[in-house]
């Protein structure tokens, strides 16, 4: 029992006992990487009556999971989850730990990386081993979105990284899969680092379809005018049953709500299709889609930056093609 | 003359700057279109100190100087000049007129007010048969016992009815020309003090232009500002500090018309090509951009004279002169190079070429200026 | 009460171009502002002093420029700003920035440490975390909301799809969203004190007492080995025909793709 071979630890992250779903993409990076570096993929999992879990994280590619079950860990709190992650960072000496760069993952990663001193690089969106000297690379966008970064963490271990959702790609779950499941004692006393939670409140409206979720997504920008510009976004996205998103501009102008903008500073997408209407294609934005599959722009700017990214680019006017474009859509449908 | 600006004033400068585009530029267009006096906007900038930027802390003000004043207007009169109108009157006549002028009570009571944003300040010199020949006033100011007694009517009086202070110019002396002029302060309330309605104008429409009726209104004897028969001297010295505000404003009237139209001439296309490839496009914006710095230098310097202490009224009517000359000239050319659209309300430039012609006539016409300085040239 | 505020000066990111012949990244004239997120936790603790009254400090690591921010945050109401600032501190890393901050803040007394949550160009987000991990400090993230009862901080605290209501003695570190408030705008008669009668406190190498082998590049467990600007995908096929030839054309696209 235990980890007597190199690892690459996945903070398994989990929100009222569900497996967050970055996990699972960490998972399938960490199993590719694994390979490369002869290392097994340990998932570390904190929390309270937690003992369901494990399988998902097996199936998703873990080798082994270390857990630590604990009334203190029940809701996410830094000062317990840091305890925990950095004595089992302490006790197995892994090579890399992953954390998701959720809410949670950027609060903790840092307070961790801090503790045990290493170094941590955010909000990662390519990890690999170079071929030869096996060296970890971590690459970041950087400079608002304007660079791609490449950094290594060479004189310190582990090498801690972030990285974002809906970037790595998940395994084929098995939902057979085995693994090893290694029980992490610790006293956990609180301590005037522990914070005191006076209430949690989950808030309505994340009941919406997240768009980092979705196939397809229609997404409007400055040059839909007003909110009332994104209804024929809306009957386009139903016919082809995708959702909405926004770019920033039209978040900031007040038109569409924050939880589906695309961007550096919102959400990072990857659908099969990606439509963007009256989009100018500044970088922050195009850091946010541009992995999608495939890319259609309408926009009534030939120079328009997103036309360098889209595989289709129409250039006229949303306001007369977005509407035909969903009449001949409907028909096809029905036919 | 040097025109390296201090951090002070380049960090000054975009903080209006932030100002103007954040708050003011969203209101520039229904203030205009609805005659709008842009209260909201007055009662922030009040907040922030905007209104009492060149005079001293110990009275309430900012403790800037004259030159961050004219940043002041001429951000705003970029976006908005009733915004930019309404700063100045307030600050470089009603509330000068009081500091260059008024006693250490009258300095507490009234320009306190004005300089910490309180109250809001206008000056009343112009009459029906008195605009350029300001010395034939026929507001009179009789001594009655502990009282001025104020008879007669103000005509196209900026900030009418929303001030609160007025330093107004009365006849006390009908046989004495101009030197029977006096200055007097006076408060919105006072019983026989009435206002006309707001006149509705060609530009500069959210701001109030009323008339000032005075029927047997009393004032106390204190509120008398400076000395008795000195009021013309009072009022032509104020308006030479007016000017370089009004010469602010055109300035960025000016600035503000070309900013839109070096936008438009690179997005509009005509045979297949942006207008701004096109040479006489190009000329046009070559001889704007030229006068407008030109003018530039002459209100900044103005600005500086006034803050070393040096004799700056002839500088003031140049700059005024050539600001507002340049101010028509700059936003009727930037109507014509939008074609069509300059004509059209959306596109603003036609509010500004509307707005910029006021700058020849008020507080002194183009005529008046060239007045003062062929007089400086000739005595 | 004594509040440290940490701020940064960064490039406007919103600014940045890439030259289209060399690909590479434009940095001239892109305009210095102070960080958005730090703003938002320097209005917290002004907002703070308001109400009850604190002592405000400004605190910057950065260039000798930076002490531009510094004024600003003065002009908006800090009451002393103080710059950390020697070419030993260049090239730092999140570990060597935070390690460097919170030795400077080891010579201040303070009851809260306020920060921005991540800057524009840096993007990170853990400056703050590690600075109060080095202090030996609680510290709160994502703060939406904000209060001080007593000796403790309350805030509310964001996550995707909830928020929790924390509570920690103080001295705390909290790291504030851009969403947590609208900071004020500075005044004329701030800025001008600011520059003509305030001072920016200058700290250099030997001021802070940190260990050497925590600062500047050399004290970075993180280097940067390559940046490159972003490769733009491939560009594909792009029209310019009416609107019936277009939504046809676009059909047929999709079909292909099977999307239809």
């Amino acid at each position: 029992m235990g980890i007597n071979k190199k690892s690459i630890f996945v903070f398994a992250e989990q929100v009222d006992n569900r497996i967050t779903s970055v996990v699972f993409e960490l998972l399938g990076k960490a199993r590719e990487l694994s390979e490369k570096l002869n290392a097994v993929v340990v998932a570390v999992l904190p929390g309270y009556q937690i003992a369901e879990l494990p399988k998902d994280l097996y199936a998703y590619g873990a080798h082994k999971v270390l857990i630590s079950d604990h009334q203190a860990l029940r809701e996410y709190r830094t000062e317990p989850y840091t305890q925990v992650i950095a004595e089992m960072i302490r006790q197995y000496e892994p090579q890399i730990v992953l954390f998701g760069a959720t809410s949670i993952g950027r609060d903790l990663a840092p307070r961790v990386a801090a503790r045990i001193h290493t170094g941590l690089t955010a909000d990662c969106t390519g990890l690999r081993v170079e071929d030869e000297r096996l060296r970890f690379l971590m690459t970041r966008p950087a400079f608002g979105g304007n660079l791609m970064a490449t950094i290594v963490c060479p004189d310190h271990q582990p090498a801690m990284a972030t990285v974002r959702p809906g970037v790595m790609v998940k395994r084929l779950p098995e939902p057979d899969a085995m693994g090893e499941l290694i029980p992490f004692e610790i006293d956990l006393t609180e301590n005037h680092l522990f914070t005191k939670i006076l209430e949690t409140v989950r808030e309505e409206g994340s009941k919406k379809l997240d768009i980092q979720d979705a196939d397809i997504l229609v997404a409007g920008g400055r040059g839909m005018k007003s909110a009332k510009g994104f209804e024929i976004l809306r009957d386009l996205a139903d016919v082809l049953g995708g959702e909405v998103a926004s770019s920033r501009a039209a978040v900031d102008a007040g038109w569409q709500e924050k939880a589906i903008q695309v961007g550096q500073t919102g959400k990072t997408v990857r659908p099969n299709l990606y439509i963007a209407c009256g989009i100018s294609g500044a970088i922050q934005h195009l850091a946010g889609m541009e992995e999608s599959d495939f890319i259609v722009a309408i926009n009534s700017d030939p120079t328009a930056p997103i036309f360098n990214v889209a595989d289709v680019g129409i250039v006229g006017d949303v306001f007369k093609i977005v509407p035909k474009l969903t009449e001949a859509i409907r028909k096809e449908r029905t036919n | 003359m040097d025109m390296n600006f201090s951090k002070e004033h380049l960090m000054a400068r975009q903080l209006f700057h932030d100002f103007a585009v954040n708050e003011v530029e969203p209101w520039a267009e229904q203030t205009d279109e609805e005659h709008r006096f842009p209260k909201e906007i007055v009662g922030k900038m009040q907040e922030l100190g905007f209104m009492g930027v060149p005079f001293p802390k110990e009275i309430g003000g900012q403790g800037c100087d004259t030159l961050a004043y004219v940043l002041l207007v001429e951000e705003l009169a970029k976006v908005c000049a009733t915004t930019a109108v309404i700063v100045s009157a307030h600050t470089s006549l009603a509330a000068d007129a009081i500091a260059q002028f008024g006693n250490e009570t009258q300095k507490e009571q009234f320009l306190r007010p004005l300089a910490e944003g309180k109250k809001l300040g206008s000056f009343a010199l112009t009459e029906a048969e008195a605009g350029t020949d300001a010395s034939g006033l026929n507001t009179k100011a009789v001594r009655d016992g502990d009282s001025w007694v104020i008879n007669g009517t103000k005509v196209f009086i900026t900030n009418a009815g929303q001030a609160d202070i007025y330093v107004i110019f009365a006849m006390t002396d009908k046989t004495a020309g101009t030197r029977g002029i006096s200055a007097f302060i006076i408060e919105k309330g006072t019983p026989g003090f009435s206002f006309g309605l707001p006149e509705k104008k060609m530009g500069i429409r959210g701001s109030s232009t009323c008339e000032l009726i005075f029927e047997d209104c009393r004032i106390p004897l204190e509120n008398l500002l400076g000395r008795e028969g000195k009021g013309f001297g009072i009022a032509m010295a104020t308006l030479d500090g007016g000017r370089i505000g009004i010469a602010a404003q055109a300035l960025g009237i000016a600035e503000g018309a070309f900013e839109k139209t070096i936008t438009y001439v690179k997005e509009r296309k005509q045979f297949k090509t942006p207008i701004a490839k096109f040479q006489n496009t190009q000329f046009v914006l070559a001889q704007m951009k030229t006068e407008i710095e030109a003018a530039r230098f002459l209100v900044y310097d103005a600005a500086l004279k006034k803050d070393s202490g040096k004799p700056y009224s002839v500088e003031a009517a140049m700059a005024k002169l050539k600001c507002s000359q340049v101010a028509s000239d700059v936003t009727r050319e930037c109507v014509q190079l939008h074609g069509g659209y300059g004509y059209i309300q959306a596109f603003q430039v036609e509010r500004m070429m509307r707005d910029a012609k006021i700058t020849e006539i008020y507080e002194g016409t183009s005529e008046v200026m060239k007045m003062v300085i062929s007089g400086s040239l000739l005595r | 009460m004594n509040i440290i505020v940490c701020i940064k000066q960064v490039p406007d990111t919103k600014e940045v171009r890439i030259d289209p012949v060399k690909g590479t990244l434009i940095r001239q004239g892109v305009p210095s502002i102070m960080n958005p997120d730090d703003k938002a936790a320097l209005e917290a603790a002004l907002r703070i002093k308001d109400g009850m009254g604190a002592k405000v400090i400004a605190l910057s690591m950065g260039p000798l420029q930076a002490d531009a921010v510094l004024r600003e945050a003065m002009a908006m109401g800090a009451d002393e700003g103080i710059l950390v600032s020697d070419p030993q501190f260049g090239g730092a890393d999140t570990w060597a920035t935070s390690a460097t901050l919170a030795a400077a803040i080891t010579k201040l007394e303070y009851d809260l440490v306020l920060a921005g949550r991540q800057a524009i160009d840096g993007d990170t987000a853990q400056v703050g975390p590690e600075i109060a991990e080095h202090l030996g400090i609680p510290h709160i993230s994502y703060a939406k909301e904000l209060r001080i009862e007593g000796d403790e901080v309350i805030v509310k605290r964001q996550f995707e799809d909830r928020y929790q209501l924390l509570s920690a003695k103080m001295p705390v570190l909290v790291t504030a969203l851009s969403e947590l408030n609208q900071p004020r705008y500075m005044t004329p008669r701030g800025i001008f004190e600011a520059y003509r009668e305030k001072q920016v406190t200058h700290w250099q190498r030997n001021d802070i007492p940190v260990e050497s082998e925590n600062i500047g590049l050399k004290g970075s467990p993180t280097r940067v080995i390559e940046t490159n600007p972003k490769v733009m995908k491939a560009p594909g096929t792009k029209i310019e025909e009416d609107v019936e030839k277009s939504v046809q054309y676009l059909i047929e696209k999709l079909k292909e793709k099977y999307i239809l």
